[in-house]
């Protein structure tokens, strides 16, 4: 794991450098050690900004021909296309952001444009097959209410999420005392659009309170895609999991 | 953000490639003497001829068709030049190509080279659909206030049989902004197994009270216009006062705030003397608000205004197919719908075009709203001729 250059300090709030300098170079030190132990892979710099995503392989073969699909923080739409040219879904999409709503148009996928903290009241229950929630429930005001709605409009949910109790979170947390930036959570604290960040074990808590099946699972780890597994809070960088009441 | 500045779209002249060219406007009796049109308010007409153009050509199978519906003060001439704009007296068309034209014709949005596209004249108007400046057979002398209340169900009624005259079973889409915007979904309601597509630019299910305030004070303007006469001025001067007062409270509303603040400010249209003291014309707002008053009376008839504005304070897409709900009524649409609104419209305003689209969704319909960043207020569905391109292009795409 490569090293961020330390944030700038806010003369306003820091006086005496010295002070702080002293602990925030021991855990420096500490963090490339445990980086050293432990990085595998290349640091979250490294990562190319779009590439491809693997939860739309796993949400190809999850959903059913024909069915109805919504896909809530649909982004440009390409899941939904892909969806509709290859298995005949009905999609409708809903996305907040203006220019990835023109795309959306252009692929010829149905959306609304609207803010998903406004909730899905006007959706009608179990109107869809399938409700998608990739990459999008840790970046809601209400994420408890979204996955409850989520079970009321559709009969399964997708939901794919960065888990925020990987090793490499926990160490980069641990290590450095500041917020984890990784692969998957690659904002700074102050940037970033996950404001609800959770992990694997929060959402299984979730769903054994709310009564929710967890239909499949899978975990995304080291580049490569394979079922959950039990140790998996730990392992895996990205989750997707597919939920029914 | 520094505002962004913007010229009008650029028209294409008549002989480039990517204009329709030379138009002409047609004319068909729909409604022949000896029968009658029966109107939803009670009332009925006969005959009833209609002033249409169209674009681009029939496929064989008759299934390329784009249905525009023009919006309260717009015409049959969407798209190229008229070429009889002199003979028929409408000399503010020889400037100018239609008013649509950067989206309409070969390559463009709505492609000509693909699509046919038509545009009929409503009922009620003053551009060669039968209207209240039109002969009363049984008087021999205009309307006036004698012609029938028209509504958007009837322009509908009557432009089915407008496609019906020419085979036309299906509309690949309609498209309409504003007034249009609300035919192109009464088309979807009304007709839903003739409409593929209906896009719903600026316009919702039902004006607001706002809205109908505003046609309220325009329409006060015409009729206590001294030179009103009961509707009867064809023979006289005509209420051009009010029918200028009217139009420039009805710009004011197209434009936004913002809009306005960027084009004129508080700029005086003769900034070396400085203001004059008195009521002339001194502000840069006031100047173009007279010549867009001045202009318009040139080419549009009181009458037809009354009657127009009218239609639109009545429609209500809820209470006509819904028993007041518009989801209910929504529940009748096969058409794949499109509804853009436009962030600083405050005529049809965001959230009531949303509304549209959420009553869509809980009708469990697909449906795509888009709200367009813009200051260009209610008129920006003619002016943001690249963003409105791009939601047209993709969405008519087969």
């Amino acid at each position: 794991m490569t090293q961020r250059p330390p944030p700038p300090i806010d003369p306003h709030l820091v006086t005496d450098r010295s002070v702080d300098r002293l602990p925030r170079g021991l855990f420096d030190q500490r963090a490339a050690e445990l980086s050293n132990l432990l990085a595998t892979r290349p640091a979250a710099t490294d990562r190319p900004p779009d590439s491809t995503r693997w939860q739309d392989e796993i949400i190809a073969r999850e959903i059913p021909k024909g069915a109805r699909v919504l896909d809530l923080g649909c982004g440009d739409g390409a899941l939904l296309e892909r969806l509709m040219r290859e298995l005949g879904v009905r999609a409708q999409g809903v996305e907040i952001d203006p220019e990835a709503v023109f795309s959306c148009v252009e692929r010829g996928v149905p959306v609304i444009q609207a803010d998903l903290d406004e909730g899905l009241r006007r959706f009608p229950a179990q109107a869809f097959d399938v409700v998608v929630l990739e990459e999008t429930l840790q970046t809601l005001a209400n994420p408890r209410e979204m996955l409850a709605e989520m079970l009321r409009v559709g009969r399964r949910g997708i939901v794919s999420f960065p888990n925020f109790a990987h090793w490499r979170v926990l160490v980069d947390l641990v290590a450095s005392g500041r917020m984890p930036v990784t692969e998957w959570l690659p904002y700074q604290w102050y940037e970033t659009a996950n404001i609800h960040p959770f992990t694997l074990r929060d959402l299984l808590d979730w769903s054994h309170g709310a009564g929710v099946r967890l239909v499949s699972g899978y975990a995304y780890e080291n580049g490569a895609v394979r079922t959950l597994d039990a140790d998996d809070n730990l392992h895996a960088e990205e989750v997707l999991i597919v939920v029914e009441r | 953000m520094a505002p962004e500045k913007k010229e009008e779209p650029r028209a294409s002249p008549p002989d480039t490639p990517n204009s329709v060219g030379w138009t002409e406007g047609q004319t068909i009796c729909l409604v022949p003497a000896d029968s009658t049109l029966v109107l939803e308010l009670g009332g009925s007409i006969s005959p009833v001829t209609v002033e249409y153009e169209t674009y681009g050509s029939l496929s064989p199978r008759k299934d390329n068709v784009v249905f525009i519906a023009h919006a309260l003060s717009g015409d049959a001439h969407v798209a190229g030049w008229d070429r009889r704009a002199t003979e028929t007296g409408r000399t503010w068309r020889q400037k100018k190509p239609g008013w649509w034209d950067a989206i309409v014709g070969p390559g463009k949005a709505i492609d000509t080279n693909q699509l046919f596209v038509i545009c009929p004249n409503v009922l009620g108007g003053c551009y060669g659909t039968t209207g209240p400046s039109s002969v009363d057979p049984a008087t021999d002398k205009p309307y006036g206030l004698r012609f029938p209340m028209v509504t958007v169900g009837d322009w509908v009624n009557l432009h089915m049989r407008l496609l019906d005259a020419l085979g036309i079973e299906r509309l690949q889409a309609v498209v309409g902004g504003s007034l249009g915007g609300q035919q192109a979904l009464e088309m979807a309601l009304a007709h839903p197994d003739r409409v593929e597509r209906a896009v719903v630019l600026a316009a919702s299910a039902r004006l607001s009270v706002q809205g109908l305030a505003f046609n309220a004070v325009g329409r006060y303007c015409i009729l206590h216009d001294p030179n009103f006469a009961g509707g009867d001025y064809y023979d006289g001067e005509g209420p051009g006062a009010g029918l200028a007062g009217a139009r420039m409270l009805a710009h004011i509303t197209y434009l936004s705030d913002e809009g306005m603040h960027e084009k004129f400010g508080r700029r005086l249209q003769d900034d070396a003397n400085g203001r004059q003291g008195g009521f002339g014309i001194e502000f840069a707002v006031e100047s173009y608000l007279d010549y867009q008053g001045r202009a318009f009376v040139e080419r549009f008839d009181a009458n037809s205004y009354l009657y127009i504005t009218r239609a639109m304070d009545y429609y209500d897409a809820a209470a006509a197919w819904g028993g007041g709900s518009l989801t209910e009524a929504c529940r009748r649409i096969r058409a794949k719908m499109l509804i853009v609104s436009f962030d600083s419209d405050w005529l049809y305003p965001p959230e009531v075009c949303k509304e549209l689209a959420l009553a869509l969704t809980q009708a469990n319909r697909p449906v795509t709203y888009a709200n367009v960043p813009s200051h260009y207020g209610h008129d920006s569905f003619l002016v943001e001729t690249e963003k409105v391109g791009r939601l047209l292009r993709g969405f008519l795409a087969r």
